[in-house]
């Protein structure tokens, strides 16, 4: 009796271990990356904290889209369809404010628009039963396809179009001057970071309060982790799945304002490819793609070790573009077999 | 009725509907047009090749094809999917380019500046295919990694990876040689009888040993198969194998097509278009019981519907949507909970249709 409660015991342990070292990993490489990075370019500006808040500023649409896709891949799913909906959105944006609307209602309508998507699939994988990756692959079409529907050329958003949203993009929110530095002319340099960078972080801390202190939050936990005692326990399985769903594309319209707030234009061919980033910024954060086990700040650091990479490569400058692919390619290879390496040592233990 | 009913339950009932339809949709407009109504089959000999819509479609659709029969086993054996087809068929066609042209020329014109024989540049590629399909098996079978998830690092890395073999390039092999395999063979289109080689060896490995029979129990259930004494997880690598080996193939055509390797745009979204055959030929993405032909007549399908609608002028940037609202109708349809829905309201109406009489 007494070693059996041992036993579980060290099992709950382990169990807390393993999940929380996935964590610590991801951390201690982004910080071993940042490390070297401003080691190795020191001479180019890398150690100035400009160059970090670029990388938020530049990845802030993606860390909304990770929050979604973890709120997803939580309950055991896959939504693919966020880069095309984010070109979507934008093409909206530059489109409406092309046509002269406001840029509140074009944003109020791009949301909308996503909670509709969002549901759509939802259903779909929910109460049709249909396998997730097929749900969202026919809505990475459908969204591709309404972008060129929409429009097929370039279209930018200049002050022109709307002076709201121009403002917006060009806000800066500057800190405290002391983290600055001293340009080559002889001024200070403040450091900023954009409007974007706000909604991201406000939309990361809210997701995380959502999914450990809500009902709801620790539903998705419940579905991921079993379905069949999620739907014992009493669980409406359904609703949770058709929420996440919900949930990850009215994120992912969020990010997409936030994106285009970073390109001011609109393209068919805009965020091909973002999908993957935002699945592999998860994966690298801990979540697990079986679901169940998960963290939005995981997913966090995920997008930054992401936005490192490119960083880094760009700072080089003599690389090829397609580096960063690779890297990050060879880093989800790294961490999914790292992933199954602890799934194995856990089953052993039962 | 009763006919009717058995005859919707048959698995290709579907995709032969599927083709009908499509079918009518091309009589009518052909014939709102002017045209005589056989004028989608006419089959005709110009420069001393066939041409034809229909040539057109079985021609074109030949990589989609190639990359069925792959995805065919991938799903039935371990009820995933790889996505990394399309990718793969890009690295492939670049390496293959890559090493008949020579790192970082961009064009060849002739024989004399293969800096390898041909021979060697497509033996090169299908090595790049049992590379990449190795990876995604052991992935899969032997660290049991989900099959989406094992697949998706191909998936964004095989591209990259061409684009780096070819220096940022498009490179021109600009040689009859190499464009036979996307060309024609006397009067036929060579893509159709690759596609249909490939068809053939499969589908003969299948019936005459008992491989289709494995691959079957094994998708099925996993650990049933085991004790029964199979090596599943050699089975379910095999089967990755073999998609990467068509992978590789169907990459030599589509870059033959074109004579060059454009690896950002071969064998893009192709991995969709190869699910897409085999969710289509009535076959179930849980895995298990597949079917080699419906498969294939999936895939020469989907490339009636592009076919159609590029001669309907819709472009080739909207199209998606179309697909994509096929693609949620037919597996809608499929779908258990609709189907028992169904079931229920029949009975129901059957029920007040007793009580009435």
């Amino acid at each position: 009796m007494k070693t059996e409660q041992k036993t579980a015991k060290t099992l709950g342990a382990k169990k807390m271990n393993s999940n929380t070292l996935l964590l610590i990993i991801t951390i201690v490489l982004f910080v071993v990356m940042y490390a070297a990075g401003c080691v190795v370019y020191a001479s180019k500006g890398f150690t100035h904290v400009q160059t970090f808040l670029n990388i938020l500023n530049n990845n802030a649409g993606l860390v909304c889209v990770a929050c979604g896709m973890t709120c997803v891949m939580l309950t055991g799913g896959i939504d693919i369809s966020v880069g095309s909906l984010i070109a979507m959105d934008c093409m909206l944006l530059a489109w409406g404010t092309g046509k002269g609307y406001s840029a509140i209602v074009m944003c109020a309508l791009v949301i909308i628009i996503g909670l509709v998507f969002g549901f759509v699939q939802g259903f779909c994988v929910g109460y049709l039963n249909i396998q997730p990756f097929i749900v969202t692959m026919a809505g990475m079409f459908f969204a591709r396809g309404m972008t060129a529907v929409i429009s097929t050329d370039q279209l930018s958003i200049t002050q022109d179009t709307s002076a709201l949203f121009y403002g917006w993009a060009n806000a800066k929110i500057q800190l405290p001057a002391f983290l600055g530095y001293v340009n080559g002319k002889g001024k200070v340099q403040i450091p900023y970071i954009r409007v974007s960078v706000v909604v991201a972080l406000a939309v990361l801390i809210l997701i995380f309060l959502v999914l450990r202190y809500t009902k709801f939050g620790r539903s998705l936990y419940a579905v991921g982790g079993s379905e069949q005692s999620a739907a014992m326990m009493g669980l409406d399985v359904k609703k949770a799945k058709l929420k996440a769903y919900v949930l990850s594309s009215f994120l992912c319209s969020i990010g997409g304002i936030c994106y285009c707030l970073n390109t001011m234009s609109g393209s068919v061919s805009q965020a091909t490819g973002l999908e993957m980033d935002a699945i592999a910024s998860c994966v690298i954060g801990g979540t697990l793609l079986t679901g169940g086990v998960g963290n939005v700040f995981g997913s966090f650091f995920g997008v930054l070790i992401n936005g490192t990479i490119s960083s880094l490569v760009k700072t080089n400058g003599k690389l090829a573009s397609s580096w960063p692919n690779i890297l990050t390619a060879v880093l989800l290879c790294f961490f999914i077999v790292l992933q199954s390496v602890f799934a194995r040592i856990k089953e052993k233990n039962k | 009725m009763d006919k009717l009913k058995k005859l919707s339950k048959q698995q290709l009932f579907l995709p032969i509907m599927c083709v009908l339809l499509v079918l009518a949709v091309n009589i009518v407009y052909d014939v709102s047009q002017g045209s005589p109504f056989y004028n989608f089959f006419r089959i005709t000999i110009e420069n001393g090749v066939l041409s034809g819509r229909l040539i057109s479609i079985i021609n074109r659709g030949s990589e989609v094809a190639i990359l069925a029969i792959g995805m065919t086993l991938v799903v039935s054996a371990s009820g995933g999917t790889d996505i990394s087809v399309g990718s793969v068929m890009s690295l492939c066609a670049s390496f293959c380019c890559m090493l008949i042209a020579g790192f970082g020329v961009s064009s060849v014109s002739s024989a004399d500046e293969f800096a390898c024989p041909l021979i060697v540049g497509l033996l090169g590629a299908l090595l790049m295919g049992c590379v990449c399909g190795a990876f995604n098996g052991a992935l899969v079978a032997y660290l049991n990694i989900q099959p989406m998830v094992a697949t998706l690092i191909l998936w964004s890395a095989a591209r990259a990876i061409g684009l780096l073999l070819c220096n940022n390039l498009i490179v021109y092999i600009r040689v009859p040689e190499y464009g036979i395999f996307g060309g024609y063979i006397g009067f036929m289109p060579t893509p159709i009888i690759i596609a249909a080689v490939c068809v053939l060896i499969v589908s003969i490995v299948l019936k005459k040993t008992a491989m289709g029979m494995y691959v079957q129990a094994v998708g099925i259930n996993k650990k049933a198969a085991r004790i029964a004494g199979l090596n599943s997880k050699r089975i379910i690598f095999m089967c990755y194998f073999l998609c990467g080996v068509c992978a590789a193939i169907a990459g030599i055509v589509n870059s033959s097509r074109i004579t060059s390797a454009d690896s950002n745009n071969i064998g893009l979204n192709m991995e969709l278009d190869a699910i897409l055959a085999v969710a289509l030929g009535g076959n179930s993405l849980g895995g298990g019981r597949f079917n080699l032909a419906g498969s294939i007549i999936g895939a020469y399908t989907i490339q009636a519907i592009t076919t159609t609608m590029y001669n309907l002028g819709v472009s080739s940037a909207v199209s998606p949507v179309f697909k994509a609202v096929v693609v949620i109708v037919i597996v809608a349809i499929q779908s258990q909970p609709l189907q028992n829905w169904i079931r229920k309201h029949r009975a129901h109406a059957a029920d007040k249709e007793a009580a009435k009489a």
